[in-house]
């Protein structure tokens, strides 16, 4: 009651000031006239009686600016006319405040914006019950720590492990989703039965798979997406009870998963359906398809888990010794596998977040000082005239705190625009596999991170000029302090911030210098082919059941005859896989006559029409290619590529010798025919690793890709494939068509490094920008100190090339350690940026040797306008300054 | 010695215009006086001090203001104990009671 009615008589005092002053003011002006009546009245004369009152009670004034500032809202008073006063300082200088806050703003909008994507990435939680147990487990071998397991080898590790709780497989697959509309191609997912349940996730309609749908055999049902829910059943509760038709076969919707459902394994999956039908192929133990997730009992760690599972999958091999010899079992945090790409990019960028947030601070911080030096003058004046040392420090505290709440303010705004901008230059597949970064926004964490940043801000601007403040001795302002030792240690201070803004934009450019040449070496790596003008497209056949064998190869030659013929198409080929995407799938390959030990000789696997690598102008090195007749009739033939003629048959001639295989659970052998110079398969970052083209016609794959030959420009051509192909057959899907340059883009691979060069490289022009400025405002501060000095050299005759070189000297000693530093660290950062680099060094001496000039020049150049300036002056002005 | 209520123990000029205010509404000038004639002329009272502690007492819920005539038709601020004002009155005179009388035992044994 009593603080209420304190503050509300106090925001009456505040808001009614000229009330309760006139009020007061006839108050005390009464009391003081009674006083004096009193006086009057013991026979004083009124002169006299004046005089004792105010000697006995006080004067009027100083009684009123007691009472007045004893209440709270004087303290309120105070800090505004600080506030209007710190407002008015920045009228009269707009460039230092504007500056201050945009720089300010700068550096902490792109950490805060950077901290968020880390935050969502790395430190939230993926979206499931409890998290930390969610364990990946799979096989591993010789040449690769995870690999996916096969079906029989998942039952038995399922029926023999004793440290999960439960333990599950999941594998992508596409459909054919029939629509009233046509066919159109859809993302699905299989999964054993309790993989929701290991995951802690509960549809949010309808109900999880039962045990009965999860065995071999068991009925066609699937789980929606929420996407898939919302796209084809206009988010219809009655959804669950109806059937889709998918490949042709009915499946009957049992549920619908909660919206903030993802998968980051399963990208954009909308159908998920049990595994309860295998093809031959995944019936085997050698056939390696499917990824696990497992829930580790409680008290169970990952070692103990993955040593357990590695005496099983022992224990499997002497019993069934056609698998690898190499072959184990991986066990790591699904957080693991799921973020494993992106961490070291995101705290590579955390990393140049955080440098140019010091930049940022190092040069407001170094404004502000240039700010206090010249107001120097100003605060002696007020010093002088009674201002108490306290009210000075509060006056520079209210600006430094206004400062740092605007420049934060506006970081925040920065920050939120830029999160959106990032967002939208992340590729939607990309974004797909990436469900987490959907967490990326305002929440405990940012904010936290946000607040920090501001009060470290705040408390830097305020500190800086009130230490400057205390050390500035009495009087040393009125006089000309030049030589005073406070104002000598301020411009050594602010000598060394530039040197460390100048190191660290070395360290940026050099980071971004390599990068950018990564990049460039990456676009530029011999692909085997010829990219230009090439247009793909995929095809997705649907499942017709007992007649597919000659439909299918009657297909291919239909879409190829007629594909051919459309005007501006040279040549057209078919193949399960465009290039540059994948060593995958890969086939282990025998040779007969040679003795064999159960190696893995892993080759890519690629089924192509014949035509297709002439399409690709892929080159042939000796023998010949297969023809379309020759494709699934005996006797069977092969083309290899170079490596593989390299790794297997080294100083022999592959033409007429044979290789052998499993394809579809049965053995069979090929003649090797031709030999094409290395086609890259696998990633532009990868090695080139043998590969083995083989008729797709004895295959006979449903789902394939569509590569085009054009005269002009590929992107054109692309409309017309697809409608050519649903003339063929309306039930045909046709998906991802795009030009074979796109999809070289495309792969994450291209993406991953065209994005980290970008940013990387725009830190680093954001620091250049940053240090360089930072260098002209010190150097051109010196001068304007020095006016009076240069002024006594030139009329003592010193030339104005001297003066000049004196200048640009004093400049050349902080450029010269700035970037000595910035090289020595870029040295260290380099190292660990070495993952993101390909095929350049990460001690590139050009990179480093153009850095340095790059920064040198620029530097100097920023100190050549105000050391031209300091030649300008004129000795008569310069000696009357001040 | 213009300003005696500096000798005064920090709070006990509150409790002096709470006593002085139990007698009778009165005006500023009349809480000096009274203050004055009681402590026969020990407690001299100044402005400043007077009125900022009229202001804290008045926020402080324990005593209230009216403008009204003086006996001389002059305006003035009447200043009026509240029933909150009269306990703390009771309670501090209680207090201070206690404190004199425990600081006269000591001076007295010593």
């Amino acid at each position: 009651m009593s603080v209420l009615r304190r503050i509300a008589d106090g925001l009456r005092s505040l808001f009614r000031k000229e009330r309760v002053d006139r009020e007061l003011d006839e108050e005390l002006r009464g009391f003081l006239q009674m006083a004096v009546e009193e006086k009057l009245k013991q026979g004083m004369s009124r002169k006299d009686a004046l005089r004792a009152v105010r000697l006995e009670r006080g004067s009027l004034d100083v009684a009123k600016e007691e009472v007045r500032s004893a209440g709270w809202e004087s303290y309120v008073e105070t800090v505004g006319r600080d506030l209007h006063f710190a407002l008015r300082q920045w009228k009269k200088n707009p460039g230092f405040a504007l500056s201050a806050v945009v720089v300010l703003a700068l550096g902490m909008g792109v950490s805060l914006t950077i901290f968020g994507f880390v935050d969502a990435a790395l430190l939230q939680p993926l979206p499931y019950v409890d998290p930390g147990r969610l364990m990946s487990v799979n096989e591993s071998n010789a040449e690769s720590p995870r690999w996916p397991l096969s079906y029989p080898d998942y039952l038995d590790w399922q029926r023999l492990n004793k440290s999960f709780r439960s333990l599950d497989i999941y594998n992508g697959s596409g459909y054919l989703l029939q629509t009233p509309s046509g066919a159109t191609p859809v993302q699905g997912e299989r999964v054993s039965g309790g993989f929701f349940q290991t995951l802690g996730v509960r549809p949010m309609l309808g109900r999880d798979f039962s045990l009965d749908e999860d065995r071999p055999g068991g009925p066609n049902v699937a789980i929606l997406s929420y996407g898939a829910w919302l796209h084809y059943f206009g988010a219809r509760r009655d959804a669950v009870g109806l059937t889709v038709n998918l490949d042709n076969a009915a499946y009957t919707i049992i549920g619908v998963l909660p919206r903030t459902f993802s998968f980051a394994r399963a990208g954009d999956a909308e159908f998920w359906v049990p595994i309860n039908t295998l093809s031959p192929h995944e019936q085997m133990r050698t056939f390696y398809n499917f990824w696990g997730i497992g829930r580790l009992h409680d008290g169970v760690t990952a070692r103990e888990a993955l040593a357990e599972m590695t005496a099983i999958s022992k224990q499997l091999q002497m019993q069934f010794p056609t698998s690898d010899r190499s072959e184990s079992a991986s066990v790591v945090p699904l957080s693991e596998v799921i973020l494993g790409d992106v961490r070291p990019i995101l705290l590579t960028l955390l990393g140049g977040a955080g440098l140019l947030l010091l930049i940022a601070s190092v040069n407001v911080t170094s404004l502000v000082l240039v700010r206090s030096e010249n107001r120097r003058r100003e605060i002696a004046v007020r010093g002088a005239l009674g201002a108490s040392p306290s009210r000075l420090v509060r006056q520079f505290a209210t600006e430094g705190l206004l400062l740092a709440a605007f420049g934060s303010l506006s970081g925040v705004i920065f920050a939120d625009w830029l999160t959106k901008i990032l967002w939208r230059l992340v590729p939607k597949d990309m974004a797909a596999d990436m469900p987490f970064l959907g967490g990326v926004g305002w929440n405990t964490h940012t904010c936290a991170f946000a607040i920090t940043v501001a009060l470290m801000a705040a408390v830097l601007f305020t500190a800086a000029p009130i230490l400057r403040l205390i050390s500035q001795q009495e009087g040393d302002g009125l006089a000309d302090g030049d030589r005073s030792s406070a104002n000598q240690l301020w411009q050594r201070l602010g000598a060394r911030m530039v040197a460390v803004e100048l190191a660290v934009a070395v360290v940026l450019l050099t980071g971004a210098g390599l990068l950018g040449q990564s990049l460039y070496r990456l676009l530029d790596v011999p692909l085997g082919f010829d990219a230009d003008h090439l247009a793909t497209v995929e095809v997705e056949v649907p499942a017709t059941g007992a007649e597919k064998n000659q439909h299918t190869v009657a297909l291919y030659r239909e879409i190829l005859r007629r594909v051919a013929s459309l005007p501006g198409v040279e040549s057209a080929g078919i193949s399960s896989m465009v290039p540059v995407q994948c060593n995958c799938p890969v086939d282990w390959i025998t040779f007969p006559g040679r003795p064999f030990h159960g190696e893995h000789n892993t080759v890519d696997e690629r089924h192509v029409s014949a035509d297709y690598l002439t399409t690709l102008k892929a080159t042939l090195v000796r023998g010949r290619f297969f023809t379309d007749a020759e494709g699934g009739s005996k006797p069977e033939v092969v083309v290899i590529n170079q490596a593989l003629a390299k790794k297997y048959f080294p100083g022999e001639d592959p033409i007429g010798q044979r290789i052998a295989d499993f394809e579809g659970g049965r053995p069979s052998e090929r003649e090797i025919v031709g030999v094409v110079a290395d086609v890259r398969e696998g990633p532009l970052d990868s090695d080139i690793w043998p590969a083995e083209y083989f008729s797709i016609n004895e295959t006979q794959d449903s789902y394939f890709s569509l590569t085009v030959r054009t005269r002009q420009d590929a992107g054109a051509m692309l409309p017309l494939l697809v409608s050519t192909l649903h003339e063929i057959d309306p039930g045909l899907g046709a998906l991802h068509e795009m030009t074979m340059n796109q999809q070289i883009e495309d792969t994450q691979t291209a993406l991953l490094h065209h994005f980290s060069a970008w940013l990387v490289g725009g830190f680093a022009a954001m620091a250049l920008i940053l240090g360089v400025v930072g260098l002209y405002g010190v150097v051109a501060y010196s001068v304007s100190r020095r006016t009076r000095e240069i002024g006594v050299r030139m009329a003592l005759g010193a030339e104005r090339s001297g003066v000049v070189f004196l200048i640009l000297r004093q400049a050349g000693k902080m450029v010269t350690l700035g970037v000595v530093v910035g090289l020595l660290a870029s040295l260290g950062v380099s190292r660990l940026m070495a993952s993101l680099l390909f095929g350049v060094n990460s001690y590139d001496p050009l990179t480093f040797v153009a850095v340095a000039v790059i920064l040198a020049a620029v530097a100097l150049a920023a100190c050549y306008i105000p050391a031209r300036r300091a030649a300008r002056v004129d000795p008569m002005v310069a000696l009357h300054y001040e | 010695m213009a300003d005696k209520s500096s000798d005064l123990v920090q709070g006990t000029l509150d409790m002096l215009i709470l006593k002085t205010l139990a007698l009778e509404p009165m005006h500023g000038w009349g809480v000096a006086v009274r203050i004055e004639q009681i402590s026969r002329g020990v407690f001299r009272v100044n402005a400043g001090s007077l009125f900022v502690a009229l202001q804290r007492l008045q926020r402080g819920g324990l005593i209230k203001s009216d403008w009204k005539a003086t006996e001389n038709n002059r305006r003035a601020k009447y200043y009026t104990l509240t029933e909150q004002g009269r306990k703390r009155l009771n309670s501090e005179t209680r207090e201070w009671g206690r404190q004199v009388a425990a600081i006269a035992r000591i001076l007295e044994t010593s």
